[in-house]
């Protein structure tokens, strides 16, 4: 099952490696975003720096949601997603294929706001272990459900519009533990960090199980 | 009248356009008589809070909506699961599991607006504002959202089967919502009071305000099963609606193709 997961992953990083939609577009509007945060906040360097690690996590869920739906836009077009299953592939295959692919570009457009953060906000990493750990399960726990609602909404008419609601508020738990995690290891807050990544295992574990259970029926359309 | 899989052939066009029968206009009235009595209950019966005053009243609309809300999106998530269980096995394809989940949803997403409408009310009584950040306040205010979103996953234009299916698997997803909106009070430190009741503790509320309460659930509970008796005939005609706009528009297609 893992290999066959690994191959569908590694076909979805091949498309991207071709079309260089997360460097070239995402990755881009990301550090964008961070500059219209700037613009919203009056250039308030001290403000920015206070809500970095929110800033931070908006970021990656307005500019995660388009990865999300384009990961599932290419397999509704020409019918791609029967394809895969017609080669043999199990359904919970393709999910975590699926997982595993947003994975690696989110961690991608991740790298470009952290770099951007640091520019731009002038915030500091005080516990770099505890940044990695939330920023890490924060993408499992993003990806998971991204993936999950993203094939849930895929081909159908009016996706782009319904993708959003059905999967910001799912992921609004994954933003506050990962905000909150950051704002520890950012050394702007005292409370235990930690904490918060146990949450982000747990989001991460519930819609594991639940996209391994259903990913089968839903893709038995038609 | 076109025939639908599902449904036996109807006796007129009369007795397919009500929604109505005389099990439903009895519960109606019950529901009505009820929800006298219960405005009689809550607003002259019940004594006044020694703390929250007469804004205490508000709690008899707040708490059993949220009850009801639970209780029908757990309908709408057994149902679902039913759905996906047998709608192969079926000769309706699980029509009438999609159609309850989607009428009770309908109803707890109407009881859980009622719930936070009625909760900013008492906030702004009691708190001096209408909303706080607080755990369970913020994590309903997801579950409204959520189950938004499944109204709208309902309504989008597709396949009916394809559609009920992903309904019924964002049904099921959605209510690991519920318990998290129920038991946050306990969970985090919130601002908002614990629950007035529950398995295996004390009551918060004794006499008259407790049996207020009570009846006041047992109100809303015969209001909801009404509303959503309702909402599953009108949603059944639709589909027949549906049926028979598809069935005309291929009639026309091929007396088309015959000239």
């Amino acid at each position: 099952m893992f290999h066959d997961a690994l191959l569908v992953a590694r076909k979805d990083l091949i498309i991207e490696r071709r079309a260089h939609v997360v460097l070239g577009q995402v990755s881009p509007l990301g550090l964008l975003i961070l500059v219209v945060f700037g613009f919203a906040f009056d250039a308030n360097v001290e403000l920015l720096r206070l809500g970095s690690a929110g800033l931070f996590w908006v970021a990656v869920l307005f500019t995660g949601l388009l990865l999300v739906q384009r990961t599932f836009d290419v397999e509704t077009e020409d019918g791609n997603l029967d394809a895969l299953r017609l080669s043999g592939f199990l359904p919970q295959s393709i999910f975590l294929g699926k997982v595993i692919g947003l994975i690696v570009q989110l961690f991608l457009l991740e790298f470009a706001l952290v770099i951007g953060l640091i520019v731009l906000f002038d915030v500091t990493v005080v516990d770099w272990l505890l940044f990695l750990a939330a920023t890490v399960l924060g993408t499992f726990a993003f990806s998971v459900c991204g993936a999950l609602f993203g094939a849930l909404a895929s081909g159908i008419r009016l996706r782009s519009t319904l993708l959003p609601l059905l999967l910001i508020p799912v992921l609004a738990p994954v933003l506050l533990a990962g905000t909150r995690a950051h704002e520890v290891a950012l050394g702007l807050s005292s409370a235990p960090g930690w904490n918060w990544t146990g949450l982000l295992l747990v989001i991460t574990a519930v819609y594991t199980s639940l996209g391994l259970v259903s990913f089968g029926p839903l893709l038995e359309d038609g | 009248m076109a025939e639908v899989s599902d449904q036996k052939t109807p006796k007129s066009k009369k007795s397919m356009s009500m929604t109505a029968t005389p099990a439903t206009r009895v519960l109606a009235t019950v529901s009505v008589g009820a929800s006298l009595v219960l405005l009689l209950l809550a607003l002259i019966v019940s004594p006044a809070d020694v703390v929250q005053g007469d804004a205490v009243r508000m709690l008899y609309i707040h708490v059993p909506s949220i009850w009801v809300a639970y209780g029908s999106f757990g309908l709408t998530a057994c149902t679902s699961g039913l759905f996906i269980l047998r709608y192969k096995r079926r000769a309706d394809r699980g029509r009438h599991y999609d159609r309850i989940a989607g009428a009770a949803a309908e109803v707890g997403v109407v009881f859980t607006g009622i719930t936070l409408f009625s909760g900013m009310l008492w906030g702004k009584v009691t708190w001096g504002s209408y909303w706080q950040w607080d755990a369970r306040l913020t994590t309903t205010v997801l579950l409204f959202v959520t189950y938004l979103g499944y109204l709208a996953l309902r309504r989008l234009p597709a396949d009916p089967g394809v559609r009920a299916k992903r309904a019924a698997i964002m049904a099921l997803v959605s209510f690991v919502n519920v318990p998290i909106v129920h038991f946050s009070v306990d969970w985090w430190r919130t601002l908002h009071q614990k629950a007035s009741l529950s398995v295996g503790r004390r009551p918060e509320i004794t006499g008259d305000m407790y049996w207020t309460l009570m009846y006041s659930a047992l109100t809303f509970t015969f209001v909801a099963t009404w509303l959503m008796i309702h909402r599953y005939r009108v949603i059944r005609l639709e589909e027949m609606r549906d049926e028979e706009m598809l069935q005309q528009q291929l009639r026309e297609r091929r007396s088309e193709n015959s000239l």
